[in-house]
């Protein structure tokens, strides 16, 4: 078993289209689509934004990885989706698939109910292209 | 597996860094990231526990310039070597492309260097990887404490307690002095980065 998936040109191509319509458009500041070894597979901002997202990735893989065993001690297979709230900005992960996930860094701007809304549209439009 | 992105043209290498608590795996990225400043455009990202400890793990990335038309972008992890943290060991093995092995030197960790390369077999297992298959690279480090009179394990010795079956290459180290810690690294990314080659062509 490897954690890696392989990704064609097309592929990222079209990843990016769904994530700059779903969410990018919507006022998300940057998008980050990475595995749970840490790597970044696809990542786009509003241009607003410098953040490191190599070191993003590898403590969003570890913090999932952590959370998910925390969920294992109370008797649940995993966390599906993690949020968290700070001052300006949050942080809201979800699943894709095994192995992938997304991460959505947005502010006060942008509703956390309709975020979630579009992150699943975004979620659903991805899976058909992997 | 490294990632390869092949619209970037940009692979992601993930090298861990693995043995005994306090055998020196923080100490050697923190020197590496203190001798390649120029070329680490990011901050080292560490985190610790209260006393200093790794608790998760060091991160460091950077970049090593262009293979076949790739850039490649090493990243090297340190695990938390302490025996009550394998799970987040393991979690940082996910995905690994290849292993720097930090043996401590000293006369009374010799136990240790064992059972936590034992470790890494397991953990490896765990996720179909076999430790004889993976690019992997041995320091012996802390050969500086014998000029205190500290009791160090031979060369030979360590060779015949961790390596004898692996073949490794190895290096003897003082990562506080940085001795051996960039030949360590050089030969890991070397090894790590042929064995992707082909994948490039």
């Amino acid at each position: 078993m490897d954690f890696t998936i392989d990704f064609t040109k097309e592929q990222i191509e079209s990843i990016e289209d769904v994530l700059q319509e779903e969410l990018i458009d919507l006022g998300v500041q940057s998008v980050i689509l990475m595995d749970l070894a840490g790597n970044v597979i696809v990542n786009l901002d509003n241009g607003g934004t410098s953040h490191d997202v190599y070191s993003l990735a590898a403590l969003a893989a570890g913090n999932y990885g952590a959370v998910s065993a925390m969920a294992n001690i109370i008797g649940e297979q995993e966390f599906s989706l993690l949020f968290h709230k700070g001052e300006e900005e949050s942080i809201h992960f979800s699943k894709v698939v095994e192995d992938l996930l997304l991460l959505t860094i947005f502010n006060k701007d942008v509703s956390l109910g309709f975020l979630r809304l579009k992150v699943t549209e975004a979620i659903k439009r991805i899976q058909m292209l992997i | 597996m490294a990632l390869i992105n092949p619209k970037k043209r940009e692979v992601q290498v993930k090298i861990v860094y693995y043995g005994p608590g306090r055998g020196g795996k923080t100490t050697n990225l923190e020197f590496i990231n203190r001798k390649f400043k120029k070329r680490i455009l990011n901050e080292m990202v560490t985190v610790k526990t209260y006393g200093d400890r790794t608790l998760f793990f060091d991160f460091l990335p950077f970049d090593i310039g262009e293979i076949k038309g790739h850039s490649i972008k090493i990243q090297l992890y340190t695990v938390p070597g302490q025996v009550k943290y394998n799970a987040t060991r393991r979690l940082v093995l996910r995905g690994v492309d290849g292993i720097v092995f930090v043996a401590d030197s000293m006369d009374l960790r010799r136990e240790m260097n064992i059972r936590s390369l034992q470790n890494l077999k397991e953990n490896l297992e765990s996720f179909n990887k076999n430790i004889f298959n993976i690019p992997l690279v041995m320091q012996y480090n802390k050969r500086d404490l014998s000029e205190e009179g500290i009791p160090i394990l031979s060369e030979d010795a360590l060779q015949k307690d961790l390596n004898s079956r692996l073949n490794a290459p190895y290096f003897p180290a003082s990562a506080i002095r940085g001795d051996n810690v960039a030949a360590t690294m050089k030969k890991i990314i070397a090894l790590t980065v042929s064995s992707l080659r082909k994948k490039l062509e």
